[in-house]
């Protein structure tokens, strides 16, 4: 049943709407509720989609593209060598260990070295896509679990670009089909020499590397020059497709393409920018892809060969589950982290449709084995989440006590700092270079991207974005920080932002900069304590000034103009509450006035300060000892 | 009986780096019944909240001047503390009797020994002789000056030294706060330090 664009967006959409919270109530992972949607409204079950599900798939594989994007947008390379360790270690041999089995095993069911090594490459990759997914929701991260999968993972995705280089190779043993294809990507690449095919594939490669440095940052500083923010969104899309398109003309995987992007941007001021545009497209597109994953599962091919196809789903869960087994022992992981790597790094990831097809194109084997192999990746990772929850439920109390969580011994991938600095102008620069000159470093965030560019010159971690998004705070560290300093100008954008931080993040110490004596109010009955107008000093130290030149003395005009500050700060929480019941408050005009009016009355009534400042004032005592000695004598 | 109340104000404008000064602080300040006031924390521009430091000296009973020894006398907060909420016609002078009864004494750290603090040593006069200043101060406030608890040559104590005179300044506390200490002529005693009852401590 094919029909309108719209109508199928109204299924895939409605379909994801009904499974996915479904899937939630339960306790289960998202991606289960997409794959099932995708089963349920696939070709089997109720025929919404049919054929066009492999051009959907296709299309969905978008999502791994611009998660990809973002996860190369992660790593700095910096963060990368410190982990080298454990990704080289734990991803290196679980690639290689699975490699190797798969091929003897398919190798002794007869296969050829050419297709057996091309399935083994495909079948030793994970999904990216289920696990970071999971991850995430769980929010298990931080965990042993968590950083060694990303190793493993990140590894993985790394590893295919030499795999997918070194696939043409094989076929020219398999030569006979050179020339034609059939997945219908039409590739110049496909009538020039394997030789000359690897070259270009490196060629591509460094082509991204080159763009990302010397064309993708330039342009971003043009578009953030327009503070539009929807054009930033337009930019950062057209990034990513721009380096799929360029990897697809020439048959690479685009996700590859968009991994290396984000690599090199990663150390651009945008980083938090792009992923924050990124991430709602790349959730929805993830959605896409496992709905089509759950779609393209081929039941009339099981139903035919329920027996092979039950075997080696099994064989191949096995295979990786035993080599995760090792490598997991090997680097010397608790058991409970051990099953739970397991588990989740079993099944065959989207790389696998990327490769097998790959291989399939170039005619290393058919169609019927590439679509036996499809079905197996999407049998693998549709059962991941369930063997998790098998694990989870069964398993894991079984052994024991969860073993407590300790800090991950290998290297976490983010250095956050204790202080974010948001707004770097005038107010927060000052305040910035008193804290570096302390030795603390903040991060820094900042709207103006030429300034954000000077500044990291200069060796400051400042990043470009609207410290108002939800996202942007949690990218920098909102999560992990001790303190947040406002300094934005704009007293608007304050309020808005002092709301997200209170909802989202109610340990953080909030230092807000206020405008004028009505600022200070409205953030006051926001709830912050620490406020500091950025008047109130300056305007003091020019009336201490002018009474030294009218001969006042220093000290004491410095004592006054204290309490006078003390004074102000007081009478300023006190009358916070009147402002809010006051119907003046729509008006802030009208309300400064009410104010000054209100404080000036305040002023008179306490009369001046040196009246009851009573420290080293010898006229005073002078006036008591001699009005008690007439008064005795 | 109930315990007494003691308030130590402190004073010391590099608190972070002194080792000596911390351990006796960290030692002391969850006693029950005993409010360590950190001058340079609370007021490090030299603004002292009279009226919060009035009410803390009403609610005790006794006071402990804690600070190191800096020029033969005691950092320019803890004067400017006692310059300004000593007030006359509170603390002294006529109806100046706000502290009348309560008890007053100094703990402070020097970096030289006894031995150089006397006649003959190279700063030719007494701790004690020193300290004349506080003790005055606290018979104008009709206050009972106790002697005072010192740490001396702090810069070469050792680590189980240092431990000593923490536990001998928390005993000390403990015995004033019961008011179990027998305090003989307070002329003829150099340190509170001295007493048997405190010097038993060193021994354990």
């Amino acid at each position: 049943m094919t029909g309108t664009f719209l109508f199928q967006a109204v299924i895939y959409l409605s379909a994801a709407v009904v499974c996915v919270p479904i899937a939630k109530r339960f306790g289960l992972s998202s991606v289960l509720g997409y794959l099932f949607a995708g089963i349920i409204i696939g070709p089997y079950l109720l025929k919404f989609i049919g054929e066009e599900g492999e051009d959907i798939l296709h299309f969905a594989e978008f999502g791994v593209v611009m998660m990809l994007f973002l996860i190369g947008l992660e790593i700095e390379p910096k963060a990368f060598w410190k982990m080298k360790k454990t990704i080289l270690g734990m991803g290196g041999s679980q690639v290689v260990l699975t490699t190797l089995l798969s091929f003897g095993l398919l190798s002794v069911m007869g296969y050829s070295w050419q297709s057996g090594l091309s399935i083994a490459m495909a079948l030793s990759l994970s999904s990216t896509a289920i696990v970071l997914q999971t991850l995430k929701e769980k929010n298990l991260m931080d965990t042993v679990y968590g950083a060694s999968s990303f190793s493993i993972l990140l590894f993985q995705d790394i590893i295919v670009i030499p795999m997918l280089a070194v696939i043409p190779l094989f076929s020219t043993a398999a030569a006979s089909v050179s020339g034609g294809h059939e997945g219908g990507h039409p590739s110049f690449l496909d009538n020039l020499p394997v030789g000359l095919r690897t070259v270009f594939v490196l060629l591509s490669v460094v082509c991204v590397v080159l763009a990302g440095r010397y064309l993708f940052v330039p342009l971003l500083r043009v578009v953030a020059l327009t503070r539009l923010r929807e054009l930033f969104s337009a930019s950062a899309l057209l990034i990513v497709i721009a380096i799929a398109y360029l990897m697809e003309l020439v048959g690479l995987s685009p996700a590859l393409g968009a991994f290396l992007g984000g690599v090199v941007l990663a150390t651009s001021e945008f980083k938090h920018e792009l992923e924050s545009n990124l991430e709602p497209f790349k959730g929805l597109l993830l959605g896409l892809f496992f709905i089509a994953v759950g779609a393209s599962i081929n039941f009339g091919m099981i139903l035919d060969n329920p027996v092979e196809i039950t075997l080696l789903v099994v064989g191949v869960i096995t295979l990786k589950g035993v080599v995760l087994y090792i490598v997991a022992s090997i680097f010397r992981i608790k058991m409970d982290q051990k099953l739970l790597i397991v588990v989740g790094l079993s099944q065959v990831g989207e790389f696998a449709f990327v490769l097998l097809s790959f291989a399939n194109q170039l005619g290393i084997f058919s169609k019927e084995r590439l679509d036996l192999f499809l079905v197996i990746t999407a049998i693998s990772m549709t059962l991941t989440p369930l063997l998790a929850i098998f694990n989870e439920h069964v398993i894991l109390p079984k052994i024991g006590t969860k073993e407590s969580e300790e800090k991950p011994p290998m290297d976490t991938i983010e250095k956050k700092n204790k202080v974010i600095l948001v707004g770097f102008g005038h107010f927060g620069s000052t305040i910035g270079r008193f804290l570096r000159a302390n030795g603390v470093e903040s991060t820094i965030l900042d709207h103006d991207s030429s300034r954000v560019d000077l500044l990291r010159k200069m060796g400051f971690e400042v990043y470009y974005g609207d410290a108002m998004r939800e996202d942007l705070l949690e990218s920098a560290g909102a999560g992990d920080a001790k303190i947040l300093i406002s300094a934005i100008d704009d007293p608007d954008a304050t309020l808005r932002m002092v709301e997200v931080l209170q909802h989202n993040y109610p340990d953080l110490t909030l230092l807000v900069r206020a405008k004028s004596r009505v600022d200070a109010y409205q953030l006051l009955n926001a709830g912050v304590t620490h406020i500091y107008r950025e008047t109130l000093d300056t305007s003091v130290r020019v009336a201490e000034d002018a009474l030294h030149f009218l001969g006042h003395r220093k000290y004491t005009t410095l004592r006054q103009a204290q309490n006078f500050k003390k004074y102000d700060e007081d009478s300023l929480r006190r009358l916070a509450d009147k402002v809010l019941n006051s119907d003046e408050y729509i008006f802030k005009a009208r309300e400064e006035i009410a104010q000054q009016e209100a404080l000036l009355k305040e002023d008179l009534e306490r009369g001046q300060l040196s009246d009851e400042d009573t420290s080293w004032d010898s006229e005073s005592m002078r006036n008591r000892i001699n009005a008690g000695k007439s008064a005795g004598s | 009986m109930t315990l007494k109340k003691i308030l130590i104000v402190f004073a010391h404008p590099r608190y972070e780096q002194s080792r000596t000064n911390r351990a006796l602080i960290e030692g002391v300040k969850r006693m029950d019944g005993v409010t360590v006031q950190d001058l340079y924390e609370w007021y490090p521009n030299f603004n002292i909240d009279i009226f919060i430091e009035k009410d803390l000296l009403k609610h005790h009973d006794l006071i402990v001047w804690h600070h190191p020894l800096y020029w033969y006398s005691c950092p320019p907060l803890l004067k400017q503390w006692i310059d300004m909420v000593l007030e006359f016609g509170w603390a002294y002078g006529p109806e100046g009797n706000a502290l009348e009864g309560k008890q007053v004494f100094n703990v402070l750290t020097a970096g030289g020994t006894k031995e150089v603090y006397c006649e003959k040593g190279r700063n030719h006069y007494t701790i004690r002789e020193f300290l004349r200043p506080f003790e005055q101060t606290a018979r104008l406030c009709s206050m009972e000056y106790l002697p005072p608890f010192a740490v001396m040559g702090t810069h070469r104590l050792s680590e189980e030294q240092l431990a000593t005179y923490v536990r001998q300044y928390q005993e000390l506390l403990r015995s004033l706060q019961k008011n179990e200490l027998e305090i003989p002529d307070t002329d003829n005693c150099q340190f509170i330090n001295d007493l048997p009852a405190l010097q038993n401590l060193q021994e354990k």
